[in-house]
């Protein structure tokens, strides 16, 4: 069991909107553990995320979870998408949302059954959102909705969970439990890949890094890889310089 | 009065194609699909001109409804198909392609049926009526069919109820699930026609959209839970086809699809209205709440403050009158406001009122020190967070704080605890 495929393989993969690839010639293997997503704004990076899971079309490239077709593991690859991608005025409570997670686990026509609806449960317990389930999630503030979307990818109860932005414009509160969930799904063995834009807090919540702008500049452990070189050849010219003085003061304080 | 089978089908055909139409089109609000309802009503006119031309060269009975309502479907299908094709080019956005499609497919059908009209027979007598529905003209077995349609399509939305609310929710995080989401659109647009045009005859194609979006949106402001969304939109469509239908029964002059349309209409109304959650009313009565405490707090604060100004200590601040000129200045109101206030506050026995002056009353001296206190720790709070100057973080202060979350309040106010000093001079120059 020693070469175990690993949880996220892409090969040569190219996705392009309309004349301008967003995503060009990517290889990359996902190590096990907590992996961040890093580059610059309009790197292709929520698009490499999307492109893996068959939601934008790819130009050519292969994509294996666990060495399978994603059609072949559904089951253990979790997601949870942008915020904003969805109307948050839709007539739902937070358990109602959360229950989605669990659809493929049951038959199409009736009520949820109750097994679903306790992990469902469960899920909100975890990310602290117990007392707000029967909230319609319109009436839930940002990060609330951020973990309602946490809590959902939980209760799919998959190996490997891709995250698109998790930390984006939370509260304290949201970010530690997110943290907090982070931490305990790598402790149960599970694997996430998350698209991530803050540079300072990398060292401190990822294990891993894949250093991306449109093609991969740097990926392995965040010891090796994340180094000041790798990252100003990623951002280029165009990491401002409170991002620059945040890291340095990161890498001070991590190494 | 007993009403004529005849008549008594028909009422049943119309309420069931009401439920059937708040059913699908709660999904079709939801999913964003309310204009593509639209655009399939009028897109079916050339498909029953054509059909009726088709009946009428074969010498089959003119009257027949299931070839015209096929051919409906037919157009009404090509319609959408013709919306998705031209926005999916990229040229124009899928608003205009509805708009292009729907107008051109509805004069297209308009042109066909003057010329039918021109010619000899009887085929075409009928046909104008598909424009705004003429429930009184419809047999029974007319009406019958209407109602299985309609019936069939509640039937599929109930049974595909999670895999439509899936793909309505969030149709990307639905997909790496596993739906398959087109499939589930491409039912939703299968049900959109059925029901588009099992509702011709007896509401017209023009208004067939009202029935499918009008229950739903009154729905949705009367409910948080799509299960009773669902419920409450079929009742609205129940109720708005029946009325309908028995006004058209009674004056068969008035045209079915416009009463059923205005029953609706006068329903989504009342709810918009009167909803206790979403109902402006409510709404409404929500902001003046909110507005009035706001003031009261302010109020309570500029007398208090201005006793302060006066020399009073912390302690004392409470017992001496302030002018309500003073209080008026320092908010910047106007008097007129600043003594409606007061007497307002004089009602609620916050404030005791008499010539020009206001005194606090034990309970007002308290909220007004519950509100000096709040103030000034937000104040403290975002001149240490780093607020350019005072006269801001005092502007600032005044947004927040009453509209701090209770755990918050909790935390920047822990309760008892002293006075802070305000870190601005009180008086008339403060802003």
């Amino acid at each position: 069991m020693s070469a175990a495929p690993p949880p996220l393989s892409v090969r040569q993969l190219t996705v392009a909107y309309g004349e301008r690839p967003a995503v060009w010639d990517v290889s990359w293997d996902a190590p096990p553990g907590l992996t961040a997503i890093v580059g610059p704004n309009g790197a292709g990076k929520s698009t490499l995320l999307k492109a893996t899971l068959g939601l934008v079309p790819a130009l050519s490239g292969e994509v294996r979870f666990f060495g399978r077709p994603l059609a072949e593991v559904r089951d253990r690859v979790g997601y949870l998408p942008q915020r904003a991608s969805v109307d948050w005025d839709f007539p739902a409570t937070a358990l109602d949302v959360v229950a989605m997670a669990r659809y493929p686990r049951m038959r199409w026509w009736g009520p949820i059954p109750r097994r679903h609806r306790e992990a469902a449960r469960d899920a909100l317990a975890q990310v602290g959102l117990a007392d707000l389930a029967g909230r319609q999630i319109g009436m839930l503030s940002g990060g609330q909705q951020q973990r309602v979307f946490l809590a959902r990818a939980l209760a799919q109860d998959a190996d490997l969970v891709l995250m698109d932005e998790p930390f984006a414009a939370v509260d304290a509160a949201t970010e530690e439990a997110i943290v907090q969930v982070l931490r305990d799904l790598a402790a149960s063995g599970r694997h996430v890949v998350a698209v991530h834009h803050d540079l300072g807090t990398v060292p401190a919540y990822f294990g891993s890094v894949l250093l991306l702008n449109t093609r991969v500049f740097a990926a392995g452990p965040v010891a090796r890889a994340f180094s000041a070189a790798a990252i100003a050849q990623t951002y280029g010219a165009r990491l401002p310089v409170l991002e620059q003085a945040l890291l340095s003061g990161a890498e001070g304080g991590g190494g | 009065m007993l009403i004529p089978y005849n008549t008594l089908v028909v009422l049943l055909g119309c309420a069931l194609l009401g439920v059937a139409a708040g059913t699908v089109g709660t999904f079709a609000l939801l999913r964003g699909r309310a204009l593509v309802a639209d655009a399939i009503g009028h897109a079916a006119l050339p498909g029953v001109a054509l059909a009726a031309l088709v009946v009428g060269a074969v010498g089959a009975d003119p009257r027949s409804l299931p070839p015209l309502l096929a051919g409906a479907a037919l157009a009404g299908l090509l319609g959408v198909l013709a919306v998705q094709a031209l926005s999916r080019t990229g040229r124009i956005r899928e608003d205009a392609a509805i708009a292009v499609v729907l107008s051109a497919f509805y004069a297209a059908g308009v042109a066909l049926l003057s010329w039918l009209q021109t010619r000899p027979g009887a085929a075409q007598a009928g046909l104008s009526k598909f424009i705004l529905g003429q429930a009184a003209a419809m047999r029974a077995e007319d009406a019958i069919i209407a109602a299985a349609v309609a019936g069939a399509c509640l039937l599929v939305v109930l049974l595909a109820f999670q895999a439509l609310r899936a793909a309505s929710f969030d149709p990307d995080f639905a997909r790496v699930q596993g739906l398959a989401v087109g499939r589930v659109d491409l039912l939703l647009l299968g049900l959109l026609v059925v029901v588009c045009v099992a509702g011709l005859q007896a509401v017209g194609l023009i208004l067939v959209v009202a029935l499918l979006v009008l229950p739903a949106a009154t729905a949705r402001l009367l409910t948080h839970r799509l299960p009773r969304m669902l419920a409450i939109a079929a009742a609205v469509g129940a109720v708005a086809g029946a009325g309908g239908a028995m006004a058209s029964a009674w004056r068969p002059e008035v045209p079915t699809g416009a009463a059923v349309v205005l029953a609706a209409a006068a329903m989504f109304s009342l709810a918009l209205l009167f909803s206790p959650g979403r109902g402006l009313l409510a709404r409404g009565a929500i902001r003046l709440r909110r507005r009035l405490s706001a003031d009261t707090d302010h109020f309570l604060r500029a007398a208090w403050e201005a006793q302060e100004a006066a020399g009073a200590g912390p302690g004392t601040a409470g017992d001496r009158w302030a002018s309500i000129e003073s209080v008026a200045a320092t908010r910047g109101w106007t008097p007129g406001r600043a003594r409606r206030l007061a007497r307002w506050l004089a009602l609620r026995g916050l404030v005791a009122c008499a010539q020009g002056h206001v005194h606090l009353t034990p309970l007002g001296a308290t909220a007004a020190r519950r509100a000096v206190r709040a103030h000034r720790v937000v104040e403290h709070h975002l001149l240490a967070a780093g607020a350019a100057d005072i006269a801001s973080a005092d502007r600032l202060a005044d947004l927040v704080e009453h509209g701090l979350p209770a755990e918050m309040a909790a935390r920047l106010l822990p309760e008892p605890s002293a006075l802070p000093d305000s870190p601005h001079a009180l008086g008339k120059g403060t802003p």
